[in-house]
This record gives C-alpha cells, structure tokens and sequence, in this order.
C-alpha cells in the first residue's frame, strides 16, 4: 500500500519534470544513482547485520527476555534491544502485544517501541556518512533518553 | 580492488553468514530470511526514495527551501517538516540522505530533527497497526509524547550543531 503511494507520487513527478526539462531530469537521475553508490555499501551492512542480530535474537527469545519481568530493568533491557535490532512495524505491534500478554509492562513496551523506531545502533554508520558525527550521536542520544522519559510517563499514566 | 574495497563490511558479513551456516545452522537460516525480506523492502522502497531525493536537488532551489523550512520558517516550517516526514516510505535510514541534502540547502537542524522523527515514529499506517495491537489510548499517548519529545530535542539539538558539523553528501562524494 505505501510503496503504491510512493511509486504513484514518483511516477506523477518524475513525468512533470521530463516534460518541463529532460536534461534536468538526467541530471536528478544521476544525483539518484550516486547516492545510491555511495550508500550501497553501508545499506548491505545493514541488511546483513540485522539478519544476524534478528537470527540470534528471535521474537520467543525476546519476549523471554522482558515478558515476565517487571520494573525498571526489564524496561531499560527492552530499550536497550528496540536501539540494537531493527524490526518492521507489522512484527513489532504484535511482539509488543503479545510481550504485554505475557506480563510485561506498559512502560516496557512503550521504550521498547519508541527505541525501535527513534534509535538505531546499526544503521548509525550510514546516519554519520550523511549528518555527520555529532548529529547523529546527539539525535540517537536525546532520542534513548526521550524513549525512557516517555515510556515512564506512559505507566503512570495508563 | 576498489570495489572490494568499498564493499569490505558486506564482504565480511557474507564470510560470517557462511561460517555460521556450519556451525548454526538454525541461526543462519533464520538471519537469511530476515535479510532477504529486508533486501526485498530495501530494493522497493529505495529507488523511489533517492530518485526523488534527486529531483529535490535539481528542481527545488536552495532558497524555496531555506523559506519553507529554514531559519525564520518558525511554526509553519516545523509543521511542514512534519508533514514532509509522514510520506508514505520505508524505514528511517531511507530518510538520512534526503535530510542531509535539505539540511545541505539550508534547513533548520531542528526542522530535520523533526522531518526524521515524524519519518521514524508518525506514520499513518504504522499509527492504525499500532492501534489494532496495542490500543487507541496508547497509540494517542505515545503519538503526543513522541511528537513533543522530537520537537524538544530538534530545539536544544539546534544550539548544539553548527553547520560545519554536517558533511555536504554530494560534494563528498567526488
């Protein structure tokens, strides 16, 4: 569905600009196929290193790993795997559904989803090459500390 | 020799995936489903991506963008940012070229903040799954803490970086 839309919106975009200027449109497909090049490398690191992290750190082992356990620690630990794996929204909603089922906390999903998508250990590589250094160790930084700081408020709250 | 090179970290994994199909085979068999599923995604949603990252570069001029998401956009930048952000695409490592080159013609760092946060965490159909599992009250509650914490760290970010500390993607790339 969302990769209809994108493709929708490129292929409406990319007919505006071939109409206006075809040697702008080279030049935007140069600028595309560069970036790729450039990035290639990290982006194959990636997919090789969250197949091996997801190979050893399976759904059934992560929810033994914060399912039952309550309180603080279990809610760091489950922060703490959101930042390191990288695992699609339609899995994560369920493991966090069912790590809730079998006794974890609001808060322990809270940091753990908020992690997944704000944190990523693996892909930092390829955040500095194109922000820079300090960007992307002050965003990741901010962003575990704001992960924490939200999932204890979600438990008081809820 | 470049190119291996310039492939080195791939090369690498691909030597451990093949020394832990010896020795885990179980382990091996599950890390290559999850990374051929991501190589699929990645060979979808990336072309577009960077394709339209190259079209901004070429057809929007660096003051359109210092005007709609620079330095005096104020709240109708950051709501921009935000709205450029919930695009319907992949995952958030798609974002950082597209971001490096906004940020490359001239946007606030805390408008990219904000385009990065809402890229990774507010996404219509990652919103309406969340809901289906976890619940509209703790979808909502997540949505407004998420939303306030980007928009927080993209302000004391901003006092922090200086332009110099981004790297110009394209020129690097020469």
């Amino acid at each position: 569905m969302t990769t209809i839309v994108i493709y929708a919106l490129l292929a409406v975009l990319l007919a505006l600009s071939i109409i206006k200027d075809r040697q702008k449109t080279r030049q935007a497909m140069m600028v595309a196929v560069k970036a790729i090049w450039k990035m290639a490398p990290g982006l194959l690191a990636i997919i090789g290193v969250v197949g091996l992290i997801l190979g050893i750190l399976p759904p059934e082992t992560i929810e033994q790993l914060v399912g039952a356990e309550a309180g603080f620690t279990a809610t760091a630990t489950a922060a703490l795997i959101g930042a390191i794996t990288l695992i699609p929204a339609l899995i994560s909603f369920p493991l966090a559904a069912s790590l809730l089922r079998s006794g974890a906390t609001i808060a322990t999903i809270a940091a753990f989803i908020t992690t997944l998508v704000m944190v990523g250990f693996v892909t930092a590589p390829l955040e500095i090459k194109a922000l820079g250094k300090k960007f992307t160790l002050l965003r990741n930084g901010f962003s575990l500390l704001a992960a924490l700081l939200i999932a204890l408020m979600m438990g008081v709250i809820l | 020799m470049v190119i291996v090179k310039k492939f080195k970290a791939p090369v690498i994994l691909a030597i451990l995936f093949l020394l832990l199909a010896f020795w885990a085979p179980e382990i091996a068999n599950r890390s290559a489903v999850v990374s051929f599923n991501y190589l699929k995604e990645m060979a979808l949603v990336l072309p577009p991506v960077f394709i339209l990252m190259g079209l901004l570069e070429v057809w929007v001029p660096k003051e359109k963008i210092r005007q709609l998401i620079g330095s005096k956009s104020g709240i109708k930048g950051m709501f921009f940012s935000f709205l450029m952000g919930t695009l319907p695409t992949g995952p958030l490592y798609m974002a950082f070229p597209m971001a490096g080159s906004l940020l490359d013609k001239g946007a606030r760092v805390s408008n990219i903040v904000i385009f990065l946060g809402a890229w990774a965490a507010i996404k219509i159909p990652q919103l309406i799954a969340e809901t289906e599992f976890l619940g509209l009250q703790f979808t909502a509650l997540r949505f407004i803490l998420t939303l306030t914490a980007v928009i927080i760290i993209g302000l004391i970010m901003e006092r922090l970086i200086k332009t110099t500390d981004i790297p110009s993607l394209l020129e690097k790339n020469e």
